[in-house]
């Protein structure tokens, strides 16, 4: 369904920050993007609804090029969580979450049906959180506004930068439950940048390692726990391994 | 007092309407063009340095400078448009710069996330960043609109009505009353300014869920209220208001403002509607009269000679008269004829100590003078005038000083000096009873008063015939005591007219 084909980018000074990476992604899949800052991870993100334009390569969804669609036009067919949430300080919950379907004409009966919707989905009573500003909401609950966000348009594709970056433990992973609940009823194809390796590790069906601009390894969650093919790809997943038997030796008493 | 007060607000209608009309205009023209200007300059960073820099250089120009500056700009014409013109200019730069740094300020992750949604350059314009500026973009205009209110009052300068009219009417009359009655209207009309778009800027900086819900909407509703009224006013003080037939200007002292008032109920005697425009600058007044903008002054044939002829000799009251005629006519300007009175320099003595030293004229100082003490103004020992007395009667004082006009009056009264260099038609010569030396040897220039009107307005024969009983009718002695009537004795302008149009009706029923 979307495929990056020896994408390049440079910034200029000869080097890249994203290094020949080539990788197809299948419908419905939720694809964890991992690595250090600076690797190339959020670059790669934004090249796929064109907030940056690949040096060289193609990156196509559903088998077109986007170099072929407007840019305006293709990011609103594509849902975005941000990584500051960047939720518009002046619209209430209601209106940010009809960002997308206004610009793209919904009626406004179709509008108010799919805001109720999509709050409910995300966890918020609509009657409660329709009408409230931005900023009167925790930080969990601005994320799922986010997150209502980019599903309001009900895009088949999605793309979260670091989207529980910002969150308290317990909100985080009751976060990730519910995005993984999402994301299997809806049958939508996300991809998710992230540093945390739990994270990616607990909740992407694939995860691409980036290191330098380039992948070193793109395999499912088992693959990578048994088959690191990289010393970096080791030391990555060492540290989740290392917590969750020290916790099974404490709770099996040893 | 309370008739001074009195006097003053009846004024108020007129000035406060001037005011409120240059000010309003001035600010919704600023806005028009500062407001596009700054979100110009906010997405393209090649026009944002230059663009401020302009306006700033704008703001450095002394605000007097700009208003003649227009005035010459637009060849001489005053009122309305170069002092809106100069507000508007100089009510810039906050805008602007407000504009530009309210836009600048919305937070990266916002526009980031705006773009990334699917929003156009100019949506993102539009919908996200214009909005959340707002509260930055008011708070220029309100700055803009209280230095506006503020430096409206010197529109006065050139003929436009405002509060400046009490202001400046009020210092060169000595008329506390009058200052501070345009004072506290200006102030007053800036804080009302300033609370409604305060009130504006309150409303855009909170939203009904921030604030409690009550407080909103109580806000909401007093600003609203507040709006609707000042555009009731705004669109009140924009019907059209019966146009004069006659402009009369004053230049910007006592003697100016009591003759305009003078000309003003003659001509309004004749059936005319009059309107004046007092404290004008000297050429301002002039330039007016030849454009058109002004239809009567009274000017100084000295003036004329010196200033405008830039003559340096002394042929005579008479010739200097006929000269000074030929040369507005040439310029197309009429000369109705003289007032009748000079206002010019002159030495005067105490009338007791003249009698003591025998002194009736200029050359009877001559044997003396050594051992005499003159006090002057400022000027007048720097002055062609002086050199010439000092070259025609050849004789020097043993002591000169000099000081501020009031207080030379005191000084010669006091016996600090025993002559001092007085004005003939201030009445503070008629208060103290001093001795005017007479000039046998012509050293002083003549300083008659003409009156003169514009081609247009002397065409009219009915203009004529009310202005003829005028010419040659008020004495030296009479426009001092109707001057007194105002700086010694503190009464209103309007007494002084009194007294004038008293004495030229009894004068022409002889």
């Amino acid at each position: 369904m979307i495929s990056l084909d020896h994408v390049r980018k440079s910034y200029g000074g000869g080097s890249f920050a994203v290094d020949d990476v080539s990788m197809f992604i299948e419908q419905g899949e939720l694809i964890g993007l991992i690595g250090e800052s600076g690797c190339g991870k959020t670059t790669t993100l934004k090249m796929i609804n064109r907030l940056e334009d690949p040096t060289s390569g193609t990156i196509s969804v559903n088998g077109e090029d986007v170099r072929e669609h407007d840019p305006v036009q293709l990011r609103r067919g594509i849902g975005y969580v941000f990584q500051g949430v960047g939720l518009f300080p002046h619209y209430s919950v209601g209106m940010n979450i009809a960002a997308v379907p206004e610009l793209l004409g919904w009626s406004k009966s179709q509008i108010r049906e799919r805001v109720d919707e999509v709050l409910s989905l995300v966890g918020l009573p609509p009657d409660e959180y329709r009408d409230r500003r931005p900023s009167e909401l925790s930080g969990g609950q601005q994320q799922r506004v986010g997150v209502a966000r980019a599903l309001a348009a009900k895009p088949q594709l999605i793309l979260m930068d670091e989207p529980f970056g910002a969150l308290d433990p317990i909100t985080r992973a009751e976060l990730q439950d519910e995005f993984i609940r999402i994301h299997r009823s809806l049958n939508l194809t996300a991809i998710m940048v992230t540093h945390d390796m739990s994270e990616a590790l607990l909740m992407a069906d694939r995860v691409a390692v980036m290191k330098d601009g380039k992948i070193l390894q793109f395999d499912t969650p088992r693959t990578l726990l048994n088959h690191p093919q990289h010393e970096f790809v080791r030391q990555m997943i060492e540290l989740p391994k290392k917590r969750a038997d020290s916790i099974e030796d404490l709770m099996e008493g040893r | 007092m309370s008739d001074n007060l009195y006097e003053q607000l009846i004024l108020m209608p007129e000035y406060f309407r001037g005011h409120l009309l240059l000010t309003v205009a001035a600010m919704v023209a600023s806005a028009a063009i500062s407001l596009p200007l700054g979100i110009w300059a906010s997405q393209s960073p090649g026009v944002k340095k230059p663009l401020l820099a302009t306006v700033s250089v704008i703001q450095t120009v002394p605000s007097l400078a700009i208003l003649a500056l227009m005035v010459a700009l637009l060849g001489g014409q005053i009122g309305f448009l170069p002092a809106f013109l100069a507000l508007m200019m100089y009510s810039m730069l906050p805008i602007v710069r407000n504009t530009v740094a309210g836009l600048d300020s919305i937070p990266a992750d916002v526009v980031e996330a705006a773009r990334g949604i699917g929003m156009a350059p100019r949506q993102i314009l539009v919908k996200i960043r214009i909005p959340l500026a707002l509260p930055i973009i008011i708070a220029g205009i309100r700055t803009a609109t209280v230095w506006t209110v503020g430096l409206a009052t010197l529109s006065t300068l050139v003929g436009a009505t405002s509060f400046g009219n009490y202001i400046f009417t009020g210092i060169q009359t000595r008329n506390i009353v009058a200052i501070t009655v345009g004072s506290l209207a200006a102030a007053l009309m800036a804080i009302i300014l300033d609370s409604v778009i305060g009130g504006i800027q309150w409303l855009a900086e909170n939203d009904v869920t921030t604030t409690t819900q009550q407080k909103y909407k109580m806000m909401r509703g007093a600003v609203t209220a507040a709006v609707v009224a000042l555009i009731a006013v705004v669109a009140l003080t924009f019907l059209p208001k019966p146009k004069a037939d006659i402009i009369i200007g004053a230049k910007a002292f006592t003697e100016q403002y009591i003759l305009a008032g003078f000309l003003a109920r003659t001509l309004e005697n004749a059936g005319y509607r009059v309107e004046q425009r007092t404290g004008l600058g000297s050429d301002i007044a002039f330039d007016a009269t030849q454009s058109g903008n002004i239809d009567l002054y009274m000017e100084y044939s000295g003036t004329l000679w010196a200033n405008h002829m830039e003559r340096e000799d002394n042929p005579g009251r008479q010739q200097i008269l006929q000269e000074t005629t030929r040369y507005v006519e040439d310029r197309g300007l009429v000369s109705i004829g003289p007032s009748g009175f000079q206002n010019l320099y002159a030495f005067a003595m105490r009338r007791d100590r003249a009698e003591e030293l025998g002194v009736k004229t200029i050359e009877d100082l001559i044997p003396i003078a050594s051992q005499l003490v003159c006090g002057s103004d400022l000027e007048f020992f720097g002055r062609p005038e002086w050199l010439r007395v000092r070259d025609l009667y050849a004789f020097d004082f043993e002591k000169k000083l000099t000081f501020d006009a009031a207080l030379m009056y005191n000084a010669v009264d006091d016996r600090q000096v025993d002559l001092i260099t007085a004005y003939t038609t201030d009445g503070r010569v008629a208060a103290y009873d001093l001795l005017i030396l007479e000039d046998p040897r012509d050293a002083l220039l003549p300083y008659d008063g003409m009156y003169l009107a514009s081609k247009n307005a002397a065409s009219d024969p009915g203009f004529l015939e009310a202005m003829t009983p005028l010419v040659n009718a008020v004495p030296d002695e009479v426009m001092r005591e109707a001057n007194k009537i105002v700086d010694v004795d503190g009464r209103s302008i309007s007494e002084a007219v009194s007294y004038l149009l008293d004495y030229v009706e009894q004068g022409s029923g002889k």
